[in-house]
């Protein structure tokens, strides 16, 4: 119980951000809750904000951990866009949509063990390590689509980007599946503890015998596999390779989510949970400028506005000033916590 | 342009106190400089120079005590205030900015400008006229990392002496010098004496401080040992004073020749590191505690990096039981049932930010792969088994082990190897900048460990306790190992002697 308590008030400032930014859109628009089934698949504004927020949210996943060991992947969109490059490749060239599919996991896996053999084994600053693939990525797509928009017309794979299951749309199942896979394998097994540790202090778990390589090899792959699935989800949805523009700026985004999730950008403690709270965040500001009308050309502007409020409110001065003006709430939670203790 | 009265001490400190939570920095020290004199700091790791040094010019605020200079007393509030004062530092890795031009580096923050802009030519005639003085001749408009880190020092100097010029303080500035870049360094620290600035020396080599300074400070433990004129100490008692021996022999009562019996655990032969340290043969029973002693930066760190495979040893092999091990990473060293307690426990050690539990969990963890994660009953039980066990000082396993103290830290890491029931446990200085309570706590340890059956390699520089718990001790010379002293051989008066042998050797 007390474990439960523990992660909720962990998640708590995230949890109250969203229903916040939610709320206000609500306003806005009173419409927005409105939901409806139409062709066997859930339609309305909240279903549309998890839609479109899947991929940021894969991408987070992965970037939770790799930022989780004091690293950071600025290539996860340019590997988007080289494994959707890779799955519209395969669907066209006839290779089956299992082949396709492991192909573009393949692909991400690759990009993966990339970035990670610079980062563990040369000891490349992570920002400069990831920047080449970053820069190089779209290139390498480039190179799969010849140059062109790859489009296709296999209705298996388009199911990734489009279609629904059990009315819920495809992406926000894989999104979903994922959290919950990579959550319960990191903290059922030790890596959670192991990638903290590496996080915090890479010396000292070397010492202790921690096999920090391989684990920051890991990471990488770990987080370009996410990246592959959001490349596939891309690609499908738009049913076509764009080598220039699929998943363009999103491993911003995605840092974005972690940060928002309040891991450090320093490494060590992480909840993955956060994470994908901060990518429904992002998306949900990027929904609410829509609906609200606003003239697209103030749509960047306000969501720099409302991510710096955030941001502000997490900061750990703000957090210390907010607690010593609020004495009751904490005083509350202490004596909670004597209770337990008790 | 220095300046003093005669009476008066140039610098001088009263009665200095530093407190860290947990521990005593400095704890009342005086110090005095006076014009004119190159005085030596000397003491080992954690003994209080530092701190001291960060006390004068204001980089920490101290708790207690005063600060003079010229009989005035001063608050410098920073390192730029006490520029102001007068008190100029040089640091070992020279703090100047490597990709500005030598003469830019000279004038920085007060150039000298002509119709409001930087006059370039005033600047660097300025800087040649400056650097004349200290007999160098270069083209002061190349990049500072185009020199040598000793012409380098010498720029970082002068800098310092054209803004501040009565006191200089010089931290460790020959570490990674070479002989003849020292003799240049030297120079330039005797003509600066002769123009009558208190120059403050820190260095761990003491054939350097012997031929360079007036008086010599020792500090051990954030206590003053004594102030002495150089002169008139020789390197035998210089030891003494920095290593300490008040405790003398009577602490050696236990009956300790039972261990060096039959077959030795382990065996290292011809084990070395190019660079680091010499070849040394090493062997190690069941049951035996093996000392090493040795001044900071002797080699007995090395020592210790190369067994675990930290570094990895390029000759010689190790035996375990006979058989032939193989020890290129720590993590093998691990697998073959070693433990090992490094010197620093901030950036070596400890997991700051994760819990008691955590950091005791994690080499048996990391030892059994991250795919069979140890239930966390067991990780508390564990956790809670070695808080009393040890008697470790914290409300629960769950808090951020960094926030408990440095003597807690210890035993938190101390557990952290015992959970992995090892044979062969290193601790390097495992007492250092712990309070004393604990301190006979993990000696007790050492004690009831070894009693089990567990061999320890333990390095410290604190000479008695070696003296008290060791079968056997190691002294570690300019890299080599040079003695071996066993049973009645160890007190501190040998140790001492193996230590300062070059003089020693000179003498007789």
């Amino acid at each position: 119980m007390s474990v439960f308590k523990l992660f909720l008030r962990r998640i708590m400032p995230q949890l109250i951000t969203l229903a916040l930014v939610v709320g206000l859109i609500a306003i806005m628009f009173p419409g927005f809750f409105d939901i409806s089934i139409a062709n066997g698949r859930l339609y309305g504004s909240p279903i549309d904000i998890l839609n479109r927020g899947a991929p940021v949210a894969l991408l987070a996943i992965g970037m939770t951990l790799v930022i989780a060991t004091g690293g950071i992947d600025l290539s996860v969109g340019a590997v988007m866009a080289i494994c959707g490059a890779m799955a519209a490749w395969g669907i066209t060239e006839g290779y089956g949509l299992g082949l396709t599919l492991m192909m573009a996991l393949a692909a991400g896996l690759a990009c993966g063990l990339w970035n990670g053999l610079l980062v563990a084994v040369l000891g490349i600053q992570p920002i400069v390590a990831t920047l080449i693939l970053m820069v190089a990525g779209r290139g390498i797509a480039q190179l799969i689509t010849e140059g062109a928009i790859l489009t296709f017309n296999h209705e298996g794979l388009i199911f990734f980007g489009s279609g629904s299951l059990f009315t819920i749309p495809t992406p926000i199942i894989i999104a979903i599946v994922t959290g919950a896979l990579v959550t319960l394998i990191v903290r059922r097994s030790a890596l959670g503890m192991l990638i903290e540790a590496i996080g915090i202090n890479l010396r000292a778990s070397t010492l202790a015998g921690v096999n920090t390589r391989v684990l920051l090899i890991a990471v990488y792959m770990a987080s370009g596999l996410c990246a592959a699935l959001a490349g596939v989800i891309a690609a499908a949805d738009i049913r076509g390779a764009d080598a220039n523009n699929a998943g363009l700026w999103l491993e911003l985004d995605a840092i974005l989510a972690v940060v928002i999730g309040g891991t450090s950008l320093l490494g060590g403690r992480f909840s993955l949970i956060a994470s994908l709270i901060g990518a429904l965040i992002i998306q949900a500001i990027n929904t609410g400028i829509l609906l609200s009308g606003f003239p697209p050309e103030f749509n960047l502007i306000i969501k720099a506005v409302i991510i710096l409020v955030i941001l502000v409110l997490q900061s750990p001065t703000i957090r210390t000033m907010v607690i010593f003006l609020s004495p009751a709430p904490v005083s509350a939670a202490e004596t909670e916590k004597q209770a337990v203790n008790q | 342009m220095p300046q003093s009265d005669a009476s008066q001490p140039l610098l001088r400190a009263r009665g200095v106190r530093k407190i860290f939570p947990g521990t005593i920095a400095l704890d009342g020290v005086d110090f005095s400089l006076e014009a004119g004199e190159v005085h030596a700091l000397l003491g080992e790791n954690g003994a209080g120079k530092s701190t001291l040094i960060k006390c004068l010019t204001g980089a920490y605020r101290r708790d207690g005590g005063d600060i003079l200079l010229e009989g005035a007393r001063i608050d410098p509030k920073g390192t730029l205030d006490a520029q102001a004062y007068g008190i100029g530092t040089v640091y070992q890795e020279v703090n100047l900015l490597p990709n500005l031009s030598v003469a830019e580096n000279l004038s920085l923050g007060h150039q000298p400008t002509r119709f409001g802009m930087i006059s370039g030519r005033r600047m660097n005639a300025d800087a040649r006229e400056v650097l004349a003085h200290y007999g160098l001749d270069i083209d002061v408009t190349r990049t500072l990392d185009s020199y040598s880190v000793a012409v380098q020092q010498v720029i970082a100097i002068a800098r310092a002496v054209t803004l501040s010029g009565k006191v200089l303080i010089l931290d460790e500035p020959t570490a990674s010098l070479d002989s003849h870049e020292v003799k240049m360094l030297f120079d330039v620290v005797r003509s600066l004496k002769a123009r009558g600035l208190g120059i403050v020396f820190i260095s761990h080599f003491l054939d350097q401080i012997f031929e360079i300074s007036d008086r010599l400070t020792v500090l051990r433990n954030g206590q003053l040992v004594g102030t002495e004129v150089t002169g008139e100490v020789d390197r035998v008692r210089l030891i003494n004073m920095m290593l300490g021996r008040e405790l003398e022999q009577e602490v050696r009562s236990h009956g300790k020749h039972h261990a060096a019996a039959g077959e030795p655990r382990l065996s290292f032969n011809g084990f070395g590191r190019k660079g680091s340290i010499e070849s040394f043969d090493l062997s190690i029973h069941a049951g035996e505690v093996v000392g090493v002693a040795g001044l900071l930066g002797s080699g007995r760190t090395e020592t210790a990096e190369v067994l675990f495979g930290v570094a990895q040893h390029d000759s010689g092999e190790a035996r375990q039981d006979g058989t032939v091990l193989s020890l290129t990473n720590s993590r093998q060293a691990i697998k073959a049932g070693f433990g090992f307690c490094p010197e620093d426990r901030k950036t070596d050690g400890v997991i700051a930010d994760l819990t008691v539990r955590e950091n005791i969990a994690l080499a048996l963890q990391a030892r059994i792969g991250w795919m069979r994660r140890i239930p966390d009953r067991e990780q508390k039980a564990m956790a809670n088994d070695y808080i009393r066990k040890l008697d470790i000082r914290t409300p629960d396993a769950e808090k951020p082990v960094g926030l408990l103290s440095g003597g807690n830290q210890q035993k938190v890491m101390l557990a952290r190897w015992l959970v992995t029931n090892p044979s062969f446990l290193i601790l390097d200085e495992p007492t250092r900048g712990i309070d004393v309570g604990a301190h006979a706590e993990i000696i007790r340890l050492i004690e009831e460990l070894c009693a089990e059956g567990m061999s320890l390699l333990v390095i410290s520089s604190e000479l008695e306790e070696l003296v008290a718990y060791s079968h056997r001790v190691i002294v570690v010379r300019d890299r080599h190992h040079v003695a071996e002293l066993v049973g009645d051989e160890i007190t501190t008066d040998n140790m001492v002697r193996a230590i300062a042998a070059p003089e020693r050797e000179a003498v007789n």
